[in-house]
């Protein structure tokens, strides 16, 4: 029912600082997308944009087509989750839910309907009375959740709401949010700086970087086929190896790939998973370091140059530190001028 | 180790030490003027009086212009605190808040006030004021002992208004609330705690304000402690005084009663450390 578009939207800050740089997406009803990208990358600056907390330098917002660029928070149909959860101190957990409601003039035996429902579906039925300072931060960050969801808005907006909890908490805490967030249908922005957060949670990922878009697309999609080499750098794991091409052959200090591309440098990125091992000399490269995960390993290797490879290899014990190797990768994407310009 | 104990324990006897000697010197004095106002008979050398009574008590309380006095300290505390708190919390909200030109240099005036000896400022007022005939009126000493209270009732809120979380208001505006439901309902009582302390200071400070309320006030308007002072200046017998100052105290006890009641330890602290 509820479709967030954001188009070409700027916000430059007093001091000149380019926080969101015409930035556009579309946000499906019901999706769940992530915004994902390294500290100062103008995430939060976007989510509070689209809550209203700031104003675009230019640009447009709407909600189910309506225009909300310029209207202020308490007018948007808008429900935001801070990191700090925000709660208000001075009111119990009953009065923080029931805030919102009271503002919207509804009678009092529907106000508390409303709120136990809510409590109940953030899995703390019985906990009205409580003073927010008595909860633990995990209780806290629901009845944050809790107070946004209890207005049913259109779209539901989150700034790294797990950030300060344990990393137990927050892997079951986002599996609660998005079970709620999917039985309700709720069109959702979620911003984190951890990328497995978003591969978990997201329908689609938005990887920012200095305030632009670098890639939108499927988790799966953009941990795959990473469009950028930032995209490539920063989702997992990868290894970025810098190098010449020419006559068909990617070369770099002794390593070398047949790449179909024309001559000049270019940037290989390879995942560990796709860079098999081999025992040999050591003219190519030499192991550094083994670690043993139980499940699998991983070998870090240097090359002759000095330069740090990682592989994931299925049997760790068949390496050993100072021993020679020869990797050879299964599958590599080739970027050249920030483009990705070959896949395998 | 051995010396971390030494040295702990060291710091922990000069702070028994450090507290009886404050003790003595704030309850000392307490306790002998508190002695003196049930006094009947003390001749020296006795350490304690002959005779313990009401008499002084009957005689204090039994004239006129005593309770007049107390009428009148009362109403002009009350008067005082509200007119300030009307115009300085919005101020002091200002301050905290808001920017705008010249704000620095106004927040620091409010101060400078402060910064030089009173008594000087004072006689410039009371100048000013005897050309507008306020000398020896009731809204006279009013504006004078608002000035007094000033620095008290900006100072403390612009801290307490600057220590609510803005995450807070931000939250309330998502839910609906529009800015002025958000200072009613977040702000104010997210820094009700110390305000109500600057609140509280300023009453009781201006119900023991001397100097200006003697400069500007007298002969027609004599509070408790203008009237405390003419009694010791003028009169020998020291039991006046002594009835006169542990009356003083009760404003005082209630305060302070209040502030234990309307907010823990915890609170008050909390709200000092910002
Ligand atoms: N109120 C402000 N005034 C000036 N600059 C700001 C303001 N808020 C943010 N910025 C700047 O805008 C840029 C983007 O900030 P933003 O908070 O959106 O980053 P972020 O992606 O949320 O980072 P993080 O992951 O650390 O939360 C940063 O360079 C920041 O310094
Ligand atoms: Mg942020």
């Amino acid at each position: 029912m509820s479709v967030l578009q954001i188009s070409e939207v700027t916000k430059t800050f007093s001091g000149g600082t380019h926080a969101v740089n015409s930035f556009s997406l579309d946000v499906a009803d019901g999706e769940l997308v992530c915004l994902l990208g390294p500290s100062g990358s103008g995430k939060s600056t976007l989510l509070r944009m689209v809550g209203g907390f700031e104003q675009p330098t230019s640009g447009r917002i709407t909600i189910d087509g309506e225009d909300v660029t310029h209207l202020p928070p308490e007018r948007r149909p808008t429900g935001m989750v801070f990191q700090s959860h925000a709660l208000w101190t001075h009111m119990n957990v009953f009065k923080n839910l029931a805030f919102g409601l009271k503002l919207r003039r509804m009678p009092a035996s529907e106000i508390r309907e409303k709120v136990e429902a809510v409590l109940e579906l953030v899995g703390l039925a019985g906990y009205g009375d409580r003073m927010t300072t008595q909860l633990s931060g995990g209780q806290q960050q629901r009845v944050a959740l809790a107070r946004s969801l209890v207005l049913e808005p259109k779209i539901l907006l989150l700034d790294e709401p797990f950030a300060s909890l344990d990393q137990h908490l927050r892997e079951r805490l986002r599996e609660e949010v998005r079970d709620i967030q999917q039985r309700l249908g709720i069109t959702t922005l979620f911003v984190t700086h951890g990328q497995d957060e978003a591969l978990s949670m997201a329908d689609r990922i938005v990887v920012m970087a200095n305030g632009k878009t670098e890639q939108i697309g499927r988790p799966d999609v953009v941990y795959r086929d990473p469009k950028t080499p930032f995209v490539a750098g920063f989702i997992g794991t990868m290894n970025l190896v810098e190098g010449e091409v020419s006559n068909g052959q990617f070369t770099r200090s002794g390593f070398a790939f047949p790449l179909p591309i024309a001559d000049g440098p270019a940037t290989l990125a390879i995942r560990p998973e796709s860079l098999d091992l081999t025992a040999s000399d050591a003219s190519k490269a030499k192991v550094h370091r083994v670690t043993d995960y139980g499940s699998h390993g991983l070998v870090d290797l240097d090359l002759a140059d000095g330069t740090r490879l990682k592989s994931m290899v299925a049997h760790p014990d068949l390496f050993q530190a100072g021993q020679g190797v020869d990797p050879k990768p299964r599958a590599v994407a080739a970027y050249r001028n920030n483009q990705q310009i070959f896949r395998s | 180790m051995t010396s971390l104990t030494r040295t702990r324990s060291r710091i922990d006897w000069s702070g028994i030490a450090f507290a009886i000697v404050l003790t003595l010197l704030i309850v000392g004095p307490l306790v002998v003027v508190a002695t003196w106002a049930f006094t009947e008979v003390w001749r020296y050398p006795n350490i304690i009086p002959q005779k313990f009574g009401f008499r002084f008590w009957g005689q204090t309380l039994g004239r006129p212009d005593v309770w007049n006095a107390l009428m009148l300290s009362l109403k002009l505390s009350t008067v005082v605190t509200l007119l300030s708190a009307l115009i300085c919390l919005p101020a002091a909200y200002a301050f905290a808040r808001m920017k705008f030109p010249g704000r620095d240099i106004l927040f620091f005036s409010f101060l400078a006030g402060h910064a030089f000896p009173k008594f000087g400022l004072l006689v410039a007022i009371a100048a000013i004021f005897l050309q507008l005939n306020l000398i020896g009126t009731f809204w006279g000493v009013v504006l004078i002992q608002l000035v007094g209270t000033l620095m008290f009732m900006i100072w403390i809120p612009v801290a307490a208004f600057q220590a609510v979380d803005r995450r807070m208001e931000e939250a309330a505006r998502d839910v609906g609330a529009s800015p002025l439901r958000v200072f009613w309902s977040i702000t104010l009582p997210q820094a009700g705690p110390t305000i109500f302390a600057a609140v509280l200071l300023s009453f009781v400070g201006t119900f023991y304000e001397t100097e200006g309320a003697w400069l500007i006030g007298a002969p027609g308007i004599r509070t408790m402690p203008v009237l405390m002072i003419s009694y010791i200046n003028n009169q020998m017998v020291i039991q006046y005084g002594a009835v006169l100052s542990v009356l003083l105290w009760v404003p005082s006890f209630i305060a302070l009663m209040f502030a234990r009641r309307v907010i823990g330890g915890g609170a008050f602290a909390r709200g000092f450390g910002g």
